[in-house]
């Protein structure tokens, strides 16, 4: 055959001189995983609620034990300004007490870092919190701090606090130990080694940390809005599904239930992406392996 | 080949950096890691540090570097001592990931308060002479690991320091960018003068390397043996393969063997 055959050369020239069928199979396994993984989750999302719609449908199931899927969007929509008002208390709560959380535990963290004496000072008392299960502590919390809202922060901030809290001073200690000689060597001081080996050293620790207590943070409220039951004013998500299960408004509970399950959802998103914008440049986990 | 008199160099009149005198290092009271250390450093020496491992090497190196102090003798800088008298370059690259390889190689003069614009120039003229000058914006991932030492060393230069300390700096690379490297450095030392005080376990990189040879052996860790190597610089294939070369690598080996005690000395008698 000689080389100028167009049988032989339409299949080469069309995708280069390197292309063999071993290539092509893994091209194509490779562009079969690119779509499996946005499609996969849709299909198996939308047989889901088929499938509860039809459950529904065929038992005939009354709405005030099962909504169909189709009745909690229609609630959705149609109780939205007091869904949505709630959404943006339970919102408000969150971010503010993950916040204070990222501010007082990124702070510890340092102090800790600095201090071995604060550390064996304090830290116990960062455990307690941490293992003590907020359901126990928030009535209390309700009787001495007099602001709902206050109360509600502390609450979710004691939750979300940890996570960045033991993570963080975590990431401060590892700093590569060569690195620090060489900043010894260089007559670094503390706080040039801490600005410029440990927080960097730290950082991938931190959003880790970050991610975990984004979720925490909005658990945290939920929780507490729960123990601080119908209070009136100031209500958010918890508060409307406690006084839809009082009226056995059941589509009204599913409404708010996937309105906190979306709010998650868009947290943990966002945490992850911050994360991915810090370290996609230099941090292993935020590295696309080659093929 | 011959045991060195200090007092006589080839090059007569170059002013000593770093006196060690007696120094001894012994660790929890009772593991003696170095003992009895006496070394002049001259500007513009080669030394090498060559022996097995705990040796004391390291610990030698980490009491010049002043990362610890003697348990006795004394460790005297020739003049007034600045934090850019010295440069390091560790086993590992021992770079920060999340800084280009201008950022790294900037750290010594960003500790000192030095604005990135003041320097940038001698950045640039460094990354020229280990031969990254396109790799300036690069992140250390992106870099071979020959390419990541060669940042390392790059930052030991930088700030011209009067003594660089090198902790076996090729132990983990492959044979062949080993030996481009140590050509490489020896290039290094031609066009800045350098005074390096190189540790390694390899004979030939020693030989290769060095004009100064102290072969080290442990417990406690001492210097056994000072050879003196005589080739002139630079140095290069013809000196690799030249008797010369094999003799004075044969002296240090033998010399290390000894220090080991008699059953390596026999296997050594064997082959």
């Amino acid at each position: 055959m000689s080389v100028a055959d167009p049988q032989i050369d339409t299949p080469q020239g069309s995708a280069g001189p390197m292309f063999d069928a071993e290539e092509a199979r893994h091209a194509r396994s490779q562009r079969i995983e690119g779509i499996a993984k946005w499609a996969l989750p849709l299909i198996v999302m939308s047989l889901t609620i088929w499938g509860w719609h039809r459950l529904v449908v065929v038992n005939e199931i009354p709405h005030y034990i099962l909504p169909r899927p189709g009745l909690v969007v229609q609630t959705l929509i149609e109780d939205w300004s007091t869904l949505y008002a709630s959404l943006l208390i339970t919102l408000q709560i969150s971010m503010m007490a993950l916040l204070v959380a990222v501010v007082g535990g990124v702070g510890l963290a340092i102090l800790f870092a600095q201090s071995k004496f604060a550390e064996m000072s304090f830290y116990p008392y960062a455990v307690i919190l941490q293992v003590t299960p907020i359901i126990s502590i928030a009535p209390l919390i309700f009787i001495y701090v007099e602001s709902k809202f206050v109360a509600l922060l502390i609450c979710a901030w004691v939750v979300a606090f940890f996570p960045i809290l033991a993570n963080t001073t975590l990431g401060l200690r590892s700093a590569d130990h060569n690195l620090r000689d060489l900043m010894t060597i260089y007559r670094a001081n503390r706080w040039q080694k801490l600005i410029h080996l440990q927080i960097p050293s730290a950082l991938p620790y931190f959003l880790g940390g970050l991610r975990i207590a984004g979720g925490l943070a909005l658990i945290g409220a939920v929780v507490a809005e729960y123990v601080a039951g119908t209070g009136g004013m100031g209500s958010g998500l918890a508060f409307r599904i406690l006084e839809a299960s009082y009226r056995l408004n059941i589509p009204r509970m599913f409404a708010a239930l996937l309105l906190i399950a979306l709010t998650g959802i868009v947290i943990f998103a966002a945490t992850s992406l911050i994360s991915h914008l810090a370290l996609r440049k230099w941090h292993e986990s935020a590295l696309k392996t080659e093929r | 080949m011959q045991s060195a008199d200090r007092t006589i160099r080839p090059l007569g009149q170059r002013p000593p950096v770093l006196r060690m005198q007696n120094v001894d290092k012994t660790f929890n009271g009772s593991v003696a890691a170095l003992r009895q250390m006496s070394l002049t450093v001259n500007a513009g020496d080669f030394i090498s540090l060559l022996g097995p491992s705990g040796c004391g090497k390291s610990t030698a190196l980490r009491l010049i570097a002043g990362l610890m102090r003697p348990t006795s003798g004394r460790i005297i800088w020739e003049g007034e001592q600045k934090p850019d008298d010295l440069g390091v370059v560790f086993q590992e690259p021992t770079l920060m990931p999340w800084a280009t390889v201008a950022k790294n190689v900037y750290l010594p003069f960003r500790l000192q308060g030095k604005s990135m614009a003041s320097v940038r120039g001698r950045i640039d003229e460094v990354l020229h002479l280990v031969g990254l000058d396109r790799f300036a914006s690069s992140y250390p991932r992106e870099l071979s690991g020959g390419m990541k030492m060669r940042v390392s060393i790059a930052r030991a230069l930088v700030t011209n320091p009067r003594l660089i300390l090198m902790d076996e700096p090729f132990a983990a690379l492959d044979e062949i960018t080993r030996q481009k490297l140590n050509n490489d450095l020896l290039s290094l030392k031609a066009q800045t003068g350098c005074t390096v005080i190189f540790v390694t376990h390899s004979v030939f990189e020693s030989v290769f390397l060095s004009d100064r040879i102290l072969v080290m052996a442990p417990r406690p860790g001492r210097v056994v043996r000072e050879i003196t190597v005589d080739a002139p610089y630079p140095r290069g294939l013809e000196f690799r393969t030249s008797p010369e070369y094999s003799a004075i690598a044969r002296t240090a080996s033998e010399a290390l063997m000894s220090a080991m005690g008699g059953e390596l000395m026999e296997q050594e008698d064997h082959a």
